[in-house]
């Protein structure tokens, strides 16, 4: 853990990210799930050049099943190459998926620290805040967000990411209500640093760990979230995602079930990768709980 | 007298929440472009401004942002959340209509995911490396990592389309009219395929910690005594052990309610299962925004009952609950 001071006569001390490193290599499901994860983001990135057919366009008839005519995937019910879609889909579906987990991850850990560093009415009221957006169906939640308010990408990603926080702001407290406490924050609060620096650069730091491993599952949930908004029809028309290829094709399942099954791997492939790879980081950042 | 005091701050806490459900919910209508005014013009094929001042003071949305508040809260209280225009109904009606079937579904998954996660993590923490724990394993990241729709799909595929076992949608049959039971067994047999869908999120999450937590409390000092006095495994496990392993595993699942309504919604959407997440996703189709805000606040509701039925459920189970405040 980082909190101890290094030992300065041990020679071979190596620093606690590469130790991190050592740890995470030795999980090879979460090994092997971080090179599927690099792969798709590759194909995210690069993969539109790479393989350059556009997904709204009508290539052949529809309904071609996967590997005839030339396209690997086949074509879906308006005739546009399935392969094509996937492709394009995985940039949404990962891109609001970090957006949204990054918007949540920011509101929890500031609600969070807050309620964690300052307790008394802070708390009380910032934790009944956190109660209440736990009563509300996060799903239809932002339904109603994104139905009231548009369905662009932004407000999608701002939809998914403010009801998504709680756990995260849940994890925050508790570990700056324990940090809090510890004899280093006492020595820099007697030293007179004050509380910004003290709440993000003194207790935030030892208190990442867990919060690095509920980020990456968030990653996860919030791919699984998008996906369920835009497989109901709720996302901009103007872009291919991975959900919205199979709300698209599920009338015609007798006719073409892969089109619904094989973008539906994609996504189970892609969040299976996550969690392996989260569960990977919570051995290596929490040696402790490996024990277990 | 403890007991009625704890429940009664809890009913009292619970309508505060509700009612901070409706605050949200007006602001937010609010909020959103176009109002009630601009729907029933657009019906009509348009209307003047003459028109639509009359129809914004029919309705009273020329008064202040407060009054129209208090005006929307006033009418819950007397369970009216205003009028469908799409459906030509009142919200309440509509939203009434389609409760009981998403109950249906919510409890039973509920239910069926707590017993199958508690019967899979007993029998696996008691052989760590047998078969129930694999299954566990995979369980787990299956329910985790697969969208909750594509899992329904391909169950669908599976037992409605190439075994067709199970009917493809919908909660009954028309053809089928008989006495109670008749229509039951009608219901049971449309509800497999959506609870099962609905159960698999969570049937990952219990039996993991059902696991987790049936390994600690047979480490436990008292389950060591129980052994030691001679109880056979059986009657450790049962007996003993399995009340308070069971207990974390209950809170937990309270904590789903409000994510087992939102899978809900998906698995209605694949199965046609008339209930508030088809009525939530056609009002949105049909921007008929009194509908999905009645629906929100529902659905706050049947969270909070949830977890007051929740807490009841574990002081059952668990005495000690009901000591600590």
């Amino acid at each position: 853990m980082t909190d101890i001071t290094p030992d300065k006569q041990t020679p071979r001390a190596e620093s606690p990210l590469r130790e991190a490193w050592g740890m995470f290599l030795r999980n090879h499901a979460a090994v092997a799930a971080l090179v599927v994860l690099v792969l798709i983001c590759f194909t995210a990135v690069l993969g539109p050049w790479l393989y350059p057919t556009d997904p709204f366009e009508m290539v052949w008839a529809p309904f071609s099943p996967p590997g005839d005519n030339g396209f690997l995937l086949g074509t879906d019910y308006l005739g546009r190459d399935l392969l094509a879609m996937i492709i394009n889909g995985a940039r949404v579906s990962l891109l609001i998926g970090l957006a949204a987990a990054l918007v949540s991850i920011f509101i929890g850990v500031t609600v969070g620290a807050l309620a964690g560093f300052y307790r008394g009415w802070v708390e009380e009221v910032l934790m009944r805040i956190t109660e209440f957006f736990q009563v509300l169906p996060t799903l239809l939640f932002s339904m109603v967000l994104v139905a009231l308010f548009g369905a662009s990408l932004p407000m999608i990603t701002f939809a998914i990411g403010v009801v998504s926080w709680t756990a995260v702001a849940r994890i925050t407290r508790a570990e700056f209500l324990r940090i809090r406490e510890l004899e280093f924050v006492m020595a820099s609060r007697a030293s007179g640093v004050p509380n910004a620096k003290l709440m993000f650069g003194v207790i935030l730091p030892n208190a990442l760990p867990p919060i690095i491993v509920q980020s990456a599952l968030m990653v996860g949930s919030a791919i699984l979230f998008e996906a369920g908004l835009s497989f109901l029809g709720l996302t901009d028309p103007n872009v291919v995602s991975w959900g919205q290829i199979i709300g698209s094709n599920r009338q015609y399942i007798l006719d073409a079930s892969y089109t619904v099954t094989l973008p539906g791997l994609a996504i189970f492939i892609t969040v299976l990768a996550i969690s392996l790879v989260g569960d990977g980081l919570n051995d290596a950042l929490n040696p402790k709980l490996r024990q277990r | 007298m403890n007991v009625l005091r704890t429940f009664l701050v809890r009913a009292g806490y619970a309508v505060v929440l509700l009612t901070a459900v409706l605050v949200l919910n007006f602001s937010l209508m609010h909020l959103a472009p176009g109002d009630v005014a601009d729907t029933i013009s657009q019906s009509m094929g348009g209307a003047d401004q003459e028109l639509l001042d009359q129809i914004r003071a029919d309705y009273g949305l020329d008064q202040p942002f407060l009054v129209q508040l208090g005006r929307y809260v006033g009418g819950v209280l007397q369970a009216d959340l205003g009028f469908s225009f799409f459906y030509n109904e009142p919200v309440t009606k509509l939203i009434l209509e389609r409760l009981p079937a998403t109950l249906l579904l919510v409890f039973s998954a509920q239910i069926l995911a707590l017993i199958v996660g508690v019967v899979l993590g007993v029998i696996s923490a008691q052989k760590p490396n047998g078969i129930a724990s694999y299954l566990v394993t995979f369980t787990a990241l299956f329910g985790y990592s697969a969208p909750v729709f594509w899992t329904g799909i391909l169950l669908l595929i599976a037992f409605s389309l190439q075994i067709p076992i199970f009917p493809v949608a919908g909660m009954r049959d028309v053809t089928v009219d008989g006495n109670f039971w008749v229509e039951a067994a009608d219901i049971a047999r449309h509800l497999v395929l959506p609870m099962i869908t609905l159960a698999s999120v969570f049937l990952a999450l219990y039996s993991r910690l059902a696991r987790a937590s049936m390994m600690e409390v047979l480490g436990s000092d008292y389950v060591r005594t129980a052994k030691a006095k001679g109880l056979s495994p059986r009657e450790v496990v049962y007996k003993h052990a399995l009340k308070n392993a069971v207990s974390p595993v209950i809170t937990l699942a309270g904590l789903q309610f409000s994510a087992v309504i939102s899978g809900a919604v998906l698995v209605e959407a694949v199965f046609s299962w008339p209930g508030l997440g088809t009525l939530a996703f056609q009002s949105i189709i049909a921007r008929d925004t009194p509908t999905i805000l009645g629906i929100l606040f529902f659905s706050a509701l049947v969270v909070i009952v949830g977890n007051l039925l929740t807490d009841l459920a574990l002081r059952l189970v668990d005495p000690r609950v009901g000591g600590r405040k």
